[in-house]
């Protein structure tokens, strides 16, 4: 059944499915496991239970999501090795060493608190307990560190040589790790994080405002998220302004395909093609609504600087437009569209109608799920713009993969897909189930902390108080 | 040069063997499900590993990630080699670790993810002992990449050492039951623990029988002067941890046997080394062949010096955080 199907084709697709299933996982717990340790903070300053209860509410999501997050996680650590092999004898000297200083950073690290950070503050006591919470939210930020840093390399590499066997060779540590794309990958993939995890929150909030108004914990929650909205959107913009500046710089044929651009612009002013549909075969986009000058103003922020066309480039050399084209534009939107949502709630605030502004609320709960769509298109465009290769310029996609049969690589691909969707969307729907519950404001009961006895009974009803 | 590579591949073997014994008892829990009385036990039974089990899960990731690393050549070798095997064994690790939390989460669908465990820690045992097996028996490599087929890992002989390991780990996970809890679910476990005992001694002993005559240059180094000598001590030790494990068994000591087991497993492990040394991929892939550059081997030692020890502080802590037997009454969710 894999016979339209090359090894290479099907080993590319088994890639990009467990990638975007797994970074679905980290965008949100990078962000939580931050604003986990901002409520623990805020219970122990402040001595108010419900900063404790909402930490307990959040916890329980965390749980479940970043055990989806390790598991598929681990399969990515092995991809490297089952379908891409040539990619991993030749880049593993370089790549290797900084995914092993990921593992010895940040994945122990995590693993080594999240027990006592979940479970473990009556057993350590409330300060042991906040360091514990505190580390696991640096444990997330180091593993974006040196992931964002291996993938950031493999579009901007430097500081490497190549030896007899063909492979890189590490010459200068420094330059591998600040390549030039990182800092900029780094800002604006952390950046996404906060946000994907600011609009799950105060989607949830606004949820739970619409459906109890009285409740503590719910305002709370849209307050902060709302918050984090304003003040980190505008950053954000900015943060994916300077890193398409750097990959114009670094990788023009990307920006190319990204902007629809077949032609070149010697002259400079480019257009902005807002809308159109790129035909790679034909190498012209079609039905497009562009304004004028506003490409080279974006992207150069001048009007005469010199812009390459995809033309510009052998084609053996091009990434494909008609998708990145589109999900470019994806993220964008969703950017601007958290923009909106940010200043709304500003106004909504000022005019004292935050928790009670009905349609700003909705348009939150509308916007809830908008940070994934954003980090995916985003990772889509920036992955699919790296082709045809895997390192940039220098090893190409095809030179990388393992020799395996298409059959092997199709029926692990089908493997995968199955497993996949039922087991993270069994995940997805007790994520969920969890943010349905109602949040509580007060401590009912004696009970403080994790523990819940393991009596068979409606456990997971906890939570919910009516 | 070869003294990095070497020290590499020390650092490697102890990730591997760690992760064998820790996540041994985690998947040997799972692996004894069935046995255990009703869902109240097997809650107990998730409990003793719930705080601890992604840390040991982690050592898989750093001795996969390490191999990357500092043997990208024998990485690259071994993946599409023993590709079947690792798509397996990654996915009973997705049941397998879902599960923890699945389990709270689900209201009628408790007993299904209580299977997905056993069949994902099932399944991932069973990876891991044919993955060891086919090691064993050698893989074929020519230039610089796999050369054989996708089913070549699929011979009696890894079958066999799959049994192993899947009844090592049901003894690691009934030992640590037995160190872990009390009452009826440690009387269990100790039921339990003598018969799996038994069995894992015989297919050690197969196993071991059947090492020497799978090549010809495990024969010599087993029964030549001077790697020969250890043909004598290992199974001398290997009787001294079988006795301390009966002895455990029959005190009704509460380390005892899970101790010895683990000294079971080193040994094994450290048979094995005999074995495969100085290659890291038998036949042919020498630990200095498949090494990466010696800039790639300093930079990660710089850090792994550093940070190892301070894992291993910190893990212990963790361990001394959630000391003690834990009953029904503790529940971590």
């Amino acid at each position: 059944m894999f016979e339209t199907f090359s090894a290479l084709d099907l080993a590319r697709f088994q890639f990009a499915f467990t990638i975007s299933a797994h970074i679905i996982f980290p965008a949100f717990t990078i962000g939580l496991a931050s604003f986990l340790a901002v409520l623990n903070a805020l219970w122990l300053w402040r001595g108010d239970p419900v900063y404790l209860r909402l930490f307990d509410y959040w916890k329980t999501i965390f749980a479940v999501v970043f055990g989806m997050g390790v598991v598929s996680g681990i399969v990515m650590s092995y991809q490297f090795g089952t379908n891409w092999s040539v990619f991993s004898d030749k880049a593993g000297p370089i790549v290797g060493p900084l995914m092993g200083y990921e593992v010895l950073s940040a994945f122990f690290l995590e693993a080594g608190f999240l027990g006592v950070m979940l479970f473990g503050r009556q057993r350590v006591g409330e300060g042991v307990h906040m360091a514990a919470t505190a580390i696991v939210a640096i444990g997330t930020l180091f593993s974006a560190f040196w992931i964002l840093s291996v993938n950031s390399w493999m579009q901007t590499p430097t500081g490497y040589g190549v030896n007899a066997a063909g492979q890189f060779v590490p010459e200068d540590w420094l330059a591998v790790i600040f390549n030039p794309s990182f800092p900029y990958r780094l800002v604006h993939m952390v950046l996404a994080a906060y946000l994907t995890t600011a609009f799950m929150v105060g989607g949830v909030g606004a949820w739970h405002l619409i459906r109890s108004p009285d409740s503590r914990g719910a305002a709370i929650m849209f307050s902060m998220a709302m918050w984090m909205a304003l003040a980190v959107t505008p950053l954000q913009i900015v943060a994916g302004d300077a890193h398409g500046l750097n990959t114009l710089k670094h990788q023009p044929a990307k920006i190319a395909a990204m902007e629809g651009h077949y032609e070149g612009f010697p002259q400079g002013g480019a257009p902005l093609i807002l809308f159109g549909l790129p035909d790679d075969q034909a190498e012209v986009t079609r039905w497009k609504v562009e304004i004028p000058y506003l490409g080279s103003l974006i992207l150069t922020h001048s009007l005469d600087v010199p812009l390459k066309g995809l033309k510009d480039f052998p084609p053996e050399d091009r990434p494909k437009s008609a998708l990145i084209f589109w999900t470019f534009r994806i993220m964008v939107a969703v950017g601007f569209a958290m923009l909106g949502i940010g200043l709304w709630a500003a106004w909504a605030r000022f005019r004292k109608r935050l928790y009670t502004a009905r349609w700003l609320h909705l348009a939150a709960v509308a916007m809830a799920p908008s940070g994934f769509l954003a980090v995916l298109c985003g990772w889509i465009t920036t992955e699919v713009g790296r082709q045809p290769f895997t390192v940039y310029g220098l090893l190409r996609t095809v030179d990388s993969a393992s020799p395996l049969q298409a059959g092997a690589v199709g029926a692990s691909l089908m493997a995968f897909v199955l497993v996949y969707i039922f087991v993270f969307g069994t995940g997805t729907l007790y994520v969920l189930r969890l943010m349905s519950l109602r949040p509580r404001d007060r401590i009912e009961t004696e009970e403080i902390g994790p523990t819940r006895t393991a009596a068979p009974g409606p456990v997971t009803l906890e939570g919910q108080d009516g | 040069m070869a003294d990095l590579a070497e020290i590499w591949a020390a650092i490697i073997a102890f990730a591997v063997l760690a992760y064998v014994v820790l996540d041994g008892f985690d998947l040997g829990i799972g692996i004894l499900f069935p046995v255990l009385k009703d869902r109240q036990e097997r809650h107990v039974a998730m409990n003793t590993i719930a705080p601890v089990w992604d840390g040991n899960e982690t050592w898989l990731v750093l001795g996969g990630g390490g191999l990357f690393a500092v043997f990208p050549l024998a990485y690259a070798v071994v993946m599409p080699a023993l590709y079947p095997l690792i798509i397996a064994m990654l996915l009973g690790l997705v049941f397998r670790g879902v599960a923890f939390e699945f389990i709270h989460r689900s209201a009628r669908r408790k007993g299904f993810w209580e299977a997905g465990f056993f069949a994902g820690s099932v399944v991932a045992a069973l990876a891991q002992g044919m993955a060891l097996g086919a090691l064993v028996q050698g893989i074929a490599v020519e230039g610089r990449a796999y050369a054989g087929g996708t089913w070549d890992w699929l011979t009696p002989f890894s079958a066999l050492t799959a049994l192993a390991l899947l009844v090592g780990y049901a003894l690691l996970g009934a030992g640590w039951l037995i160190w872990k809890t009390g009452g009826d679910t440690q009387a269990r476990a100790r039921r339990c623990a003598l018969p799996l005992a038994v069995a894992l001694l015989a297919l050690i002993g197969a196993v071991s029988l059947a090492t020497p005559f799978l090549r010809p240059e495990y024969l010599a180094r087993w029964f030549s002067w001077p790697s020969g000598i250890w043909s004598a001590v290992v199974p001398v030790l290997m009787a001294l941890a079988a006795w301390h494990l009966w002895r455990g068994l029959r005190d009704h000591d509460d380390r005892r046997p899970f101790l010895a087991t683990v000294a079971i497993f080193v040994l094994c492990y450290l048979g094995l080394g005999i074995s495969f040394y100085p290659n890291i991929v038998p036949p042919g892939l020498s630990i200095a062949d498949a090494a990466a550059p010696a800039a790639s081997l300093r930079f990660l030692l710089v850090g792994a010096a550093v940070l190892v020890p301070m894992i291993l502080v910190y893990t212990s802590w963790s361990y001394w955080v959630f000391r003690g037997k834990i009953g029904p009454e503790d529940g971590y969710h």
